[in-house]
């Protein structure tokens, strides 16, 4: 039983090792080939489609509701100490700083990382991808640095909207359903903003943008055993994601909190 | 020419090759047969620098595959084309997209000139008129040839064919094992076929090598290995069901 335990937990000692020193191998041949000539803009522009405009939707949506959910329940507590116009500038805050570049990079890592994972694996079990290295071609520089670059830029971008759109939701709760003006609403949320808060929030969504695009690519290269080890990968490569991604915004906020307090 | 040293190579400890030497001269055609799993397509993807040897070598044209530099290797690959064994097509590329994708990436022919070498590798195949198809219309076989396409589009000096007659039928597997003899003397080519298609071996083959448990144990002209009395070759290149082979097999089990 005990021996079974340790035998366990050394397999996931060793898994773990194997993934860090996996994943720092493919980030640093990745910076790398993404400043080495010849660009691929073509392939570039494909995965900016696909990371940004395809997802701009979903993304849209949820910050939307978000902004909605997080204006009732502020104005709940709000109300209570009669400090109901206060809304404005937590909500606004709390979007640019947090909840936009974690909700965005949520749901990224969910549509667009695990659609990643899923098409590599697929490739790496019908040898398609022995067959780019057999025709000459890096398949780190074929394939991963367009969706690092593509993630890496695009998801500021919808971060950015994602912010715009979860304040609205809010605007809409407050002026429609609690009645504080619109002036009123729009005056505290840009008083209440400053350039550092968007600064963090963007930083972190590019930070975000390079853990999904790596994550997923490791994953998805590191597929065996057929259409299963594809399934099993797409799985591991959401929750490590959202691991990284939690952990990553922890220290980055930790970090600001400090250098730029 | 290809000279594989005493070549090693383990899997989680299960060993697959196990000190195998073979040289294939330029301008020949070698097939390996074997049985499935013998480690026939392992050999293949060291010959070409997909997987790097436990100890061993594998020399082309004078030079260690494993020893190669980015750019030498990258150098080797362009004179060296691997027909996969399920094809292996880029599934998001159309099929003119697949067979001229090393001119794409790495030439600067013009388009035109691009897809008239397109269309001359398909013609070649017997798939004239297909180009813009993706790879999930074709049916398997000519995803096969479309393979095949891809690897002599490039023209190179050495093609490397994993069962390129496996799961085809009979009239396809003729023109393939014609159009692979043709290559070799028209063009010279070097060639290593791994099949388990004993009329396939025959018909193009200038030399015949036997794997069996990681080693090569026999190699010889065609006509050399069908009068062999090795019982492991008699049992395989006959298809008998009980022999030294399956004996093995069986006390294993």
């Amino acid at each position: 039983m005990f021996t079974l335990f340790f035998m366990d937990l050394g397999r996931k000692v060793l898994a773990l090792i194997y993934f860090i020193g996996g994943i720092t191998n493919l980030t640093v041949q990745t910076i790398y080939l993404t400043f080495k000539p010849p660009y691929k803009y073509d392939h570039i522009i494909v995965q900016s489609k696909k990371t940004g405009y395809d997802s701009f939707p979903i993304v849209s949506v949820v910050a939307l509701f978000i902004g909605f959910i997080f204006a009732l329940q502020t104005a709940y507590f709000m109300q209570r100490l009669g400090s109901e116009m206060y809304i404005a500038s937590l909500v606004a805050l709390s979007i640019v700083r947090e909840l936009g570049p974690v909700i965005t990079a949520l749901v990224v890592a969910g549509r667009v990382g695990a659609s990643h994972t899923a098409e590599l694996g697929s490739m790496q079990v019908t040898e398609q991808i022995d067959a780019l290295e057999t025709l000459a071609t890096n398949p780190i520089k074929y394939l991963v640095v367009p969706r690092f670059v593509a993630l890496s830029i695009m998801l500021p971008v919808l971060t950015l909207f994602a912010n715009i759109i979860g304040i609205m939701g809010s605007y809409m709760i407050c002026v429609f359903k609690l009645g504080i003006t619109s002036s009123m609403y729009m005056n505290i949320t840009f008083t209440s903003l400053f350039y550092k808060d968007l600064f963090t929030g963007l930083f972190k969504s590019v930070i975000f943008g390079m853990v999904i695009a790596l994550v997923s690519c490791y994953e998805g290269f590191n597929v065996e055993g057929g259409a299963e080890g594809v399934g099993k990968a797409t799985t591991s490569s959401v929750v490590i994601s959202f691991l990284l991604i939690i952990a990553a915004d922890c220290f980055i906020t930790a970090l600001f909190y400090f250098i730029l307090p | 020419m290809i000279e594989i040293k005493n070549l090693v190579k383990k899997f989680n400890n299960h060993v697959i090759l196990n000190d195998l030497s073979l040289n294939v001269k330029t301008g020949d055609t070698c097939v390996i047969i074997g049985r499935s799993g013998c480690g026939k397509s392992v050999l293949l993807k060291h010959i070409v620098g997909l997987l790097k040897p436990d100890s061993g070598s594998v020399l082309v044209d004078g030079k260690e595959v494993a020893n190669l530099g980015e750019k030498e290797l990258t150098v080797l690959r362009s004179k060296i084309s691997l027909v996969f064994q399920g094809g292996a097509l880029f599934d998001s590329m159309s099929v003119a997209e697949n067979v001229g994708f090393s001119l794409f990436e790495h030439t600067h022919l013009e388009h035109k000139e691009i897809l008239k070498r397109v269309d001359e590798a398909l013609s070649l195949v017997g798939l004239g008129g297909i180009d813009n198809l993706m790879p999930s219309e074709l049916s398997g076989g000519m995803k096969k040839r479309v393979a095949l396409a891809r690897a002599i589009c490039i023209k190179p000096e050495i093609i490397l064919y994993d069962e390129p007659t496996t799961g085809v039928d009979p009239i396809t597997a003729d023109s393939i094992n014609r159009l692979i003899r043709s290559l070799h003397d028209k063009l010279n080519v070097t060639s290593l076929v791994v099949t388990h298609d004993m009329k396939s071996a025959y018909h193009i083959a200038d030399k015949v090598a036997m794997m069996y448990k990681g080693k090569i144990v026999l190699e010889g002209t065609p006509n050399q290995i069908q009068a062999s009395q090795d019982p492991v070759v008699h049992q395989f290149i006959n298809g008998l069901s009980k022999g030294p082979i399956t004996d093995a097999v069986d006390t294993f089990k």
